[in-house]
């Protein structure tokens, strides 16, 4: 089983019942590790990756730093080209945008391919709410609309899936019974969905890029989904957050060496589409109506903040995902909203603006720094996710206990004469836990910990307790330092003014 | 030249025989190591949990303590990590501090670093003769950057056969207080990690921290495993004193 979005639980909750689901936990470790292994290899055949990186890092805060700019100059070139450009600031004001739409053309029907956006609107609930159907034509999206379930990945939303799932869940659509190989699932699934891209009035879709200098929507997909979705109805909408923006077609060149080989492993996708406008008299296919709605929802408030506006530059590749060991465990529905792994734990508070209810999500991170490393922009998640636990602390959000345990920490760690007589204290308590040198006991403060594993005792001399006798030991019979050594020291020591880390 | 040992706390409290190993090895290179009381704990628990007033209080007993050092050697990436990454975060409102931060990162290396980069020392001339896998801890690799300094002292070894560690670069689910704070997830990480150091069915489990390594020791000797789990110091210093 897993859970759905399901804000009523907290994420301990949802992480145990994620951590008892043997399918879900193998699903997601065998494609995340597939997932790995090839963006290494590509990345790896590509060559010079971290220049690669940081260029792409750099054209991502060039264009965040003057977004406002380079958004109103898409918005000019997009509305030259016949679209009709709307704007949101919340996900409420993009369904009504849509709601609209959809009465005004009497839609009955509505093809989506794969759009993260419009999971922040529930934007299929609210159709079918006014009789609307609303398909979701993306493999993996349609199989998790079949299961009444939400992405768990950003690139791949059925991940926790395997195929004998999907077999059943396709089964009970056919009404039939059908063998779980892949070949006669994907047949079943495209015979399905050509009907329904046929009948469709409106055709939806999300936007990878969008262009500054030509107003164009650029579309990377495996399926050729999007191709149908964005030429078949007659009308098309494309979600697009806000931070979309690439200043010009020359970036886009270093997106789509990026994107596809973090994302997949891929050198390109199978389908990379750039839209620019609704059909023209010589076109041969194409919507005779095309609306983009600019979503905000929280981006903007991550502008001028000196710790979170790199959020932005985040392009929805899922290489952080992949990469990260915690979600490799429990998998993405246990992050709670739209978006999972490490940067779901940072835009999960961060677009939602409420660090009370949203941020313990941040606490499910080691802060092992795999994330930072995967990622192709080079955000620094793992300094974010701090940042965002300090926020809770600031705000008074943390549990009295916990404050209680650092005001400790705070009184003990500041004076060293403190710390070596609560070490002392320590060692003379600690004597009713401890057996074979390791505290095993499942109660007290240390349960948590000794649940999976033991717990050491305190040594019964401290370092700093021995460190006289050492010393005077050492002091008698440590040799002359050789030239060559000090040498060398005197050389480092020239250097350490230019020690920098990042 | 003053150089001096940043112990940890943990070291200090719990794992004294590292520091003991990293004096001997360095004063077998002619170094007499300094050990100012005055320092504490870098502040990382407190500063990762987002209490930050609290582990400036704890980083200010480093600063002071080691103000006269020429050199701060440490026996873990993750505190070394600590100072070198967010002690310029952590004091950047404080112009004079962050000044005293900035040499402070200048003369702080973890041991290995200190050894190979620093030294040029990459044979301690140690004989350990075991089947050995190493876990390249988190913060020590990624914030540090240190890849190849354990594993230059390691193929110098001798005797030693080093086996590969399936998915090493995972992390082994300690995370400070994450390990308590959400127990189950760090449990299900370091059941893991510790799968992987069984399949190498090496006899030693050598690493860079103290942190990772009582953690995935303790799931071992919860599994009730026989394998021992050293500090890289430690190991070198067993290989040495063999030798003598």
């Amino acid at each position: 089983m897993s859970t759905t979005f399901n804000p009523t639980t907290t994420i301990k909750e949802r992480a145990r019942i994620s951590l008892n689901d043997e399918f879900l936990r193998n699903a997601v470790k065998y494609t995340t590790e597939k997932l790995r292994t090839s963006k290494k290899l590509a990345s790896d055949e590509l060559g010079n990756w971290e220049e690669w990186r940081e260029r792409a890092r750099q054209i991502r805060l060039h264009t965040i730093a003057h977004l406002d700019y380079y958004l109103s100059e898409f918005v000019k070139n997009a509305r030259a080209n016949g679209v009709h450009v709307h704007f949101a600031s919340t996900a409420r004001e993009a369904v009504d945008i849509t709601l609209k739409i959809a009465e005004a053309k009497g839609a009955k029907s509505v093809v989506k391919s794969k759009s993260m956006v419009s999971e922040e609107l529930h934007i299929n609930h609210r159709l079918e709410e006014i009789g609307v159907e609303a398909i979701e034509t993306d493999l993996g999206e349609y199989i998790i609309q079949l299961a009444g379930e939400t992405p768990s990945h950003i690139i791949i939303p059925a991940i926790h899936k395997n195929k004998q799932q999907v077999a059943d869940l396709f089964s009970e659509e056919a009404g039939e019974t059908l063998p779980p190989e892949t070949p006669i699932l994907a047949g079943f699934a495209r015979a399905k969905l050509r009907e329904k891209f046929l009948e469709a009035d409106i055709g939806m879709t999300g936007c990878n890029f969008a262009i500054a200098e030509t107003g164009s929507m650029v579309l990377f997909s495996n399926e050729g989904n999007a191709r149908m979705v964005s030429t078949v109805p007659k009308t098309q909408i494309t979600y697009m957050g806000m931070e979309r923006i690439i200043p010009s077609l020359e970036d886009l060149e270093v997106m789509a060496t990026m994107l596809p080989r973090a994302a997949t492993g891929q050198k390109l996708t199978v389908y990379m589409s750039a839209i620019t406008g609704p059909r023209r008299p010589d076109d041969s296919d194409g919507p005779e109506e095309m609306h983009i709605i600019i979503l905000d929802n929280g981006r903007s408030s991550q502008l001028g903040d000196p710790e979170f506006q790199e959020v932005l530059n985040c392009i929805r590749c899922g290489a952080c995902l992949n990469a990260c060991p915690v979600y490799r465990h429990v998998g993405g529905h246990t992050y709670g909203w739209v978006y999972s792994g490490p940067i779901g734990a940072v835009l999960t508070p961060r677009l939602n603006q409420d660090t009370e209810k949203w941020g313990e999500v941040a606490y499910a991170s080691s802060l092992c720094g795999a994330c930072y490393e995967a990622c192709p922009v080079k955000i620094p998640l793992h300094d974010m996710l701090v940042y965002i636990r300090r926020q809770k602390v600031e705000e008074g959000h943390t549990p009295a206990s916990e404050r209680m345990a650092f005001k400790g920490f705070k009184y003990i760690m500041s004076n060293h004469r403190r710390f070596k007589r609560t070490v002392n204290l320590g060692r003379t308590g600690q004597k009713v836990v401890v057996r074979d040198g390791v505290i095993t006991s499942k109660i007290g403060p240390l349960k948590g910990w000794t649940e999976y594993r033991y717990a050491p005792s305190l040594a019964e001399h401290s370092f700093r307790d021995s460190w006289r006798n050492l010393y005077a030991e050492l002091e008698g019979s440590t040799p002359d330092m050789s030239s060559d050594v000090m040498k060398r020291l005197e050389e480092a020591k020239k250097k350490q003014g230019g020690r920098r880390h990042e | 030249m003053k150089v001096s040992i940043f112990i940890t706390c943990l070291s200090d409290a719990i794992y004294p025989q590292v520091g003991e190993a990293m004096a001997r090895l360095l004063a077998r290179q002619g170094i007499k190591l300094h050990f100012p009381e005055a320092q504490t704990c870098c502040g990382q628990p407190a500063f990762n949990s987002g209490y930050w007033d609290e582990a400036r209080a704890s980083a200010r007993t480093l600063l002071e303590a080691f103000d006269d050092s020429d050199f701060v050697v440490s026996p873990s990436g993750s505190c070394t990590g600590m100072i070198q990454h967010y002690y310029p975060t952590l004091f950047k409102d404080d112009p004079v501090m962050l000044k005293k931060v900035h040499q402070f990162c200048g003369k702080t290396y973890e041991f290995s670093q200190f050894l190979v980069n620093v030294l040029g020392v990459t044979d301690v001339g140690a004989h350990f003769p075991h089947k050995v896998t190493y876990h390249p801890s988190c913060h020590g690799s990624r914030l540090l950057g240190i890849k190849e300094e354990p594993r230059q002292l390691l193929a110098n070894v001798r005797g030693l056969e080093l086996v590969d560690l399936p998915f090493a670069e995972d992390c082994c689910g300690f995370g400070g207080t994450f390990a308590v704070k959400m127990s189950d997830i760090s449990g299900a990480m370091v059941e893991e990690k510790a799968q992987h150091v069984l399949e190498t069915e090496a006899e030693v489990l050598v690493g860079m921290d103290m942190g990772c390594l009582m953690n995935i020791g303790g799931r071992l000797r919860y599994e009730g495993r026989p394998v021992r789990v050293m500090h890289l110091a430690e190991l070198l210093y067993e290989g040495v004193k063999q030798e003598v």
